[in-house]
């Protein structure tokens, strides 16, 4: 009989856990039992601040967090344990379920530290921890914003989470004062050099700092709040969030006599193990060698460690590396080893350059031979190498490492750095670990070993490190498109776009090698075709185009075609549902909604579909570029115009981007939605660009994906006016256009992408590149140069003749093509493949 | 003297039906469905006309190219390619499609029958 595992808590470390145990006991001789306080799934502590951005819980949520089909684990939300009998080896819940352990875990996590300050539990006054803290302080701030003029809120605590809060706040529309009782920001993670740095850049931004003070009485005054500072200022508020530091949650533990730290936390030995050697406690709840970790990887560790203990190993904890990176209202700070030069005789090297707004500090042993930490601020772009460097011998002079030089670590690659050295913090990924899962796991790319590893699938820092360790274990990341063209789609994107060269023959001629394929054909087609180069059947274009793009239609198995029209944000009047209906029942055709609002008719044959096209071009409609490379849809929920909930016109929006970019042929298919509201009935964080109404303006997602491997579009800018809106996604689209691979969506391009939403976002929204304008004038070059490719085809007697059979027999149908009736309407019959396949 | 079965070459279409570098299918007399295709250099080859792994007869419409220099026609259902001299799968050689004698008399297409 398997043996049981009760987990207390259900946070990130102890979702951690139990995947863990899943993952490896595969004789599946544990089931587990997990009780979680919160009523919702494990979800992501981590980037609780981005749930400001869409309001959605589930966006937060993590992978597998329902168990679903696992019949090992069973997940009670929203029954706290209140209780634990070490004798009888039992839990009790609040609910009053009582429930027998082999082995028990605490993950019980932490509370937040709300310091001693009178007025501290007054109405307004919150903490930041969990989803509901940010729905309370929403309610809050909402009711600060009917009143006059902006609201404000004070922030106790200027460390990582509190600048964090800050950030929420401001984006709440807010303004954040934020109260560090250090001399400086982010005490435990810069020094006075870079807090100063980190001050003046952060209120920049419109946030207030006051360091080296603290509040010490909050009152109420007619409905507001105000805050007394030990400096003599005082704020006047509409809401007060504590985040001054975390306390382990101890008291379970504690009531059950298990022996805790004197300054809280329940201590564990190296093995995780607390003073009962049938109860493990892991995260913020542990206290080991006199540490409260309050970070993600340490807990990640130890959960692992409980795993591998629970299942007979003797893992240990191996230290933890308390290395942070992390960009706060997009400035960057990196702080890494002993980035205070605690050791003994260490040496300090310093660049701080005041006019760029860069600090950087390395730490190094007194020999100046060895890294000892460091601390980034403004640009933190050498952290990837700099940290795994920590501990190992200088590979130059620190202060060549330092020279801001292009950024790259002043030259120092990761082949320098030991086997053992950490690659990926997050995960305990080492770069023993990521070469062996190369060389002998096969992993060639990046994808592969994200899956193989985990390695850069938390917070993605280590990226770039990992293909560097791919050019170094000798696996070449071929960009050639294919046999004929050693260039990748971008660089001949780059050729046509800056040669003017306008024919395939010419550019394989002078670029490439032989006569081509469906590979290299198709995408220079395509290429050709987002830089206007007229009909995509004019003359040799024809024979690049793939048969859908050949026939203007989708093949379908038994070689007939299915017909769209375009009918823009899902609005049609009953008289062009109407052709729509005469057409389908005139041609016998099969007809099916699409998922993006249209309608799909089937079983067109080639020399059918002139003539389907002209009734449908006569009225009014045009192709709706199903077939194509190019921009499908753009769905849109009814919005505003007639929805109780709708905040803006979503219909009117879609309709006016699916005329503005339809047409537009990219690396791959595009697709688009607009949500009148943030209920999102469009589902536009499922699109490649996705638009959501707020009440002030529209949020603007990019690189979302439904199909096989979903992925929720991010946000790129928020609460913007159309003309905004219409500029950033004229940018994101061309910028796409230039630089994805074939065939790659905006999800995979974006997640390929060094620097990942973070540069997108300074490339199309910053301008970093001095790129936009360029961009916006290609853009408006296609939605100027736009024609319907179904009416250039019905005007022109030579690319009509095409569209037969058979050459020899104009007018006979294909006599393989039959139909069968299903459910009223007709389906094609199944074709026999010939018997030469029959091996 | 035993008499050898003469090649009987049919009219199928004029060369310029077809654009270089690309394919039309043509219907035989008995139902054969041929398809006929012309490269950058104005050769002709004929193929059937039939996918052998879809059973859809669209060969024609597949896009021309060369593999490792061997000319071919990518099918437009799932993109085997098939050498146009010998209409062999240059992907899974076990596999081949029937081809047939093409020549050009006098910008004529002429598709041989024994």
């Amino acid at each position: 009989m398997a043996r049981t595992l009760v987990v207390v808590g259900n946070g990130m470390v102890g979702h951690r856990l139990v995947q863990a145990l899943r993952d490896r006991d595969a004789a599946g001789a544990w089931r587990v039992v997990v009780f979680a306080e919160e009523a919702r799934p494990a979800y992501d502590r981590v980037a609780l601040t981005s749930y400001v951005d869409t309001w959605n819980p589930l966006a937060l949520q993590l992978d597998g967090a329902e168990f679903d089909g696992d019949d090992r684990v069973e997940l009670n939300l929203g029954d706290a344990v209140v209780g634990i009998d070490r004798q009888a080896r039992t839990v009790t819940t609040a609910s009053g379920r009582v429930q027998a352990y082999d082995t028990l875990a605490l993950a019980t996590g932490s509370a937040p530290f709300v310091p001693p300050v009178k007025g501290s539990d007054l109405p307004g006054c919150h903490v930041y921890r969990t989803i509901d803290d940010l729905d309370a302080i929403r309610d809050t701030a909402e009711r600060a914003r009917t009143g006059l003029g902006r609201g404000a809120a004070m922030v106790v605590g200027g460390g990582l989470l509190g600048l964090e809060a800050a950030k929420a706040l401001r984006d709440m529309g807010l303004s954040p004062h934020v109260v560090e009782f250090a001399p400086r920001l982010m005490p435990l993670q810069v020094d006075e050099g870079g807090g100063a740095l980190l001050k003046r850049l952060i209120e920049e931004l419109d946030v207030t700092v006051h360091a080296g003070t603290t509040a010490t009485v909050i009152e109420e005054d007619r409905g507001r709040l105000i805050a007394k500072l030990t400096n003599g200022v005082e704020l006047d508020l509409d809401l007060v969030v504590f985040s001054a530091g975390i306390r382990p949650r101890d008291q379970l533990a504690r009531a059950a006599g298990l022996t805790v730290g004197e300054r809280g936390g329940i201590v564990v030995d190296s093995g995780c193990r607390t003073s009962d050697p049938h109860v493990y406690a892991i995260g913020e709840c542990a206290n080991l060698d006199g540490k409260v970790y309050g970070l993600v990887a340490p807990g990640y560790a130890m959960a692992e460690i409980v795993a591998d203990r629970i299942l007979g190993g003797a893992a240990t904890f191996p230290g933890a590396d308390m290395s942070t990176k992390l960009k706060l209202m997009g400035v960057d700070v990196a702080s890494f080893g002993d980035a205070h030069a605690t050791e003994e005789g260490a040496l300090e090297v310093v660049f701080n350059d005041a006019v760029k707004g860069t600090y950087r500090k390395l730490v190094v042993s007194n020999d100046a031979k060895t890294l000892l930490g460091g601390i980034l601020v403004g640009d933190a772009n050498d952290y990837a190498t700099l940290r795994p460097m920590v501990g190992r011998p200088l590979p130059g002079d620190p202060g060549a490492l330092l020279a801001p030089a292009g950024g790259s670590g002043g030259g120092v690659g990761v082949g320098a750095l030991p086997d053992e050295a950490q690659i990926c913090s997050c995960n305990a990924v080492s770069k023993g670990d990521i070469s062996e899962a190369i060389v002998v796991g096969g992993c060639d790319d990046v994808t592969k070993l994200k899956a193989c590893t985990k390695a850069g699938t938390s917070c993605g820092s280590c990226v770039p490190m990992l293909k560097q360790l791919l050019t170094v274990c000798g696996v070449e990341q071929s960009k050639a498109l294919c046999e004929h063209f050693d260039q990748s789609r971008a660089e001949l994107f780059e050729i046509v776009r800056v040669t003017g060269i306008t024919t395939f023959s010419d550019l394989i001629g002078k670029h490439g090698s032989g006569r081509g394929c469906d590979i290299c054909k198709p995408a220079v087609a395509s290429i050709l075709a987002s830089l206007g180069n007229g009909h995509i059947l004019a003359g040799e274009q024809a024979s690049l185009q793939d048969t859908n793009d050949r026939f203007l239609a989708n093949i379908q198995r038994n070689g007939t075609y299915s017909v769209v029209p375009r009918i823009p944000g899902g609005e049609i009047t009953p008289e062009k549902l109407m052709v729509i209906a005469q057409v389908a029942q005139d041609y016998g055709l099969y007809t099916k909604i699409t998922g993006g609002q249209r309608i799909d008719l089937f079983g067109a044959t080639v020399d059918q579909l002139p003539g389907i096209w002209k009734r449908l071009v006569d009225a009014g409609f045009e192709s709706g570029h199903a077939y194509g490379k190019a921009l499908r849809t753009v769905k849109s929920c009814v919005g505003s115009t007639w929805c109780r909930y709708g905040v803006q016109d979503s219909v009117g929006l879609a309709v006016e981007l699916e005329l503005r970019y339809r047409g537009l042929r990219s690396p791959h298919k595009l697709k688009s939605a607009v949500s009148g509201c943030a209920r999102e009935c469009a589902e536009a964080r499922g699109k490649d660009f996705g638009v959501i109404a707020t009440e002030n303006g529209w949020n603007l997602y990019v690189g979302g994906n439904g199909g096989m491997m979903p992925r929720h579009a991010d946000l790129l800018v928020s609460e913007v006016d159309k003309e905004t809106l219409l500029k950033v996604i004229d940018r994101f689209l061309m910028f796409y256009i230039r630089t994805a691979d074939r065939l790659q969506r905006t999800s995979t391009w974006l997640d390929a992408m060094e620097g990942g939403l973070d540069h997108l976002r300074d490339v199309v929204v910053e301008d970093s590149l001095g790129l936009c304008a360029e961009l916006e004038a290609q853009m408006a070059e296609h939605v100027k140069g736009y024609a319907d490719e179904w009416a250039g085809v019905l005007a022109d007697p030579e690319k009509l003749a095409r569209f037969t059979s058979f050459v020899n027999a104009p007018g006979t149908p294909d006599p393989t093509i039959t139909f069968r009736e299903e459910r009223g309407q007709r389906v094609p019959v199944l074709l026999g493949t010939p018997e030469v396949i029959a091996r | 003297m035993t008499a050898l079965a003469e090649t009987v070459w049919v009219e199928l279409c004029p060369l310029e039906s077809i654009a270089r570098e690309q394919g039309v299918a043509a219907l035989l007399p008995d139902g054969t469905q041929v398809a006929v295709f012309r490269t950058h250099d104005d050769a002709v080859y004929a193929l059937g006309n039939q996918d052998p792994f879809s059973g859809a007869w669209v060969l024609s419409r597949g896009i021309l190219g060369d593999i490792a220099g061997v000319p071919v026609v990518a099918s437009p259902m799932h993109k085997q390619h098939f050498d146009l001299r010998t209409g062999v799968c240059v992907d899974d050689e076990t596999v081949s499609v029937p081809t047939y004698p093409v020549r050009v008399v006098d910008a004529t297409i002429l598709l041989g029958q024994t």
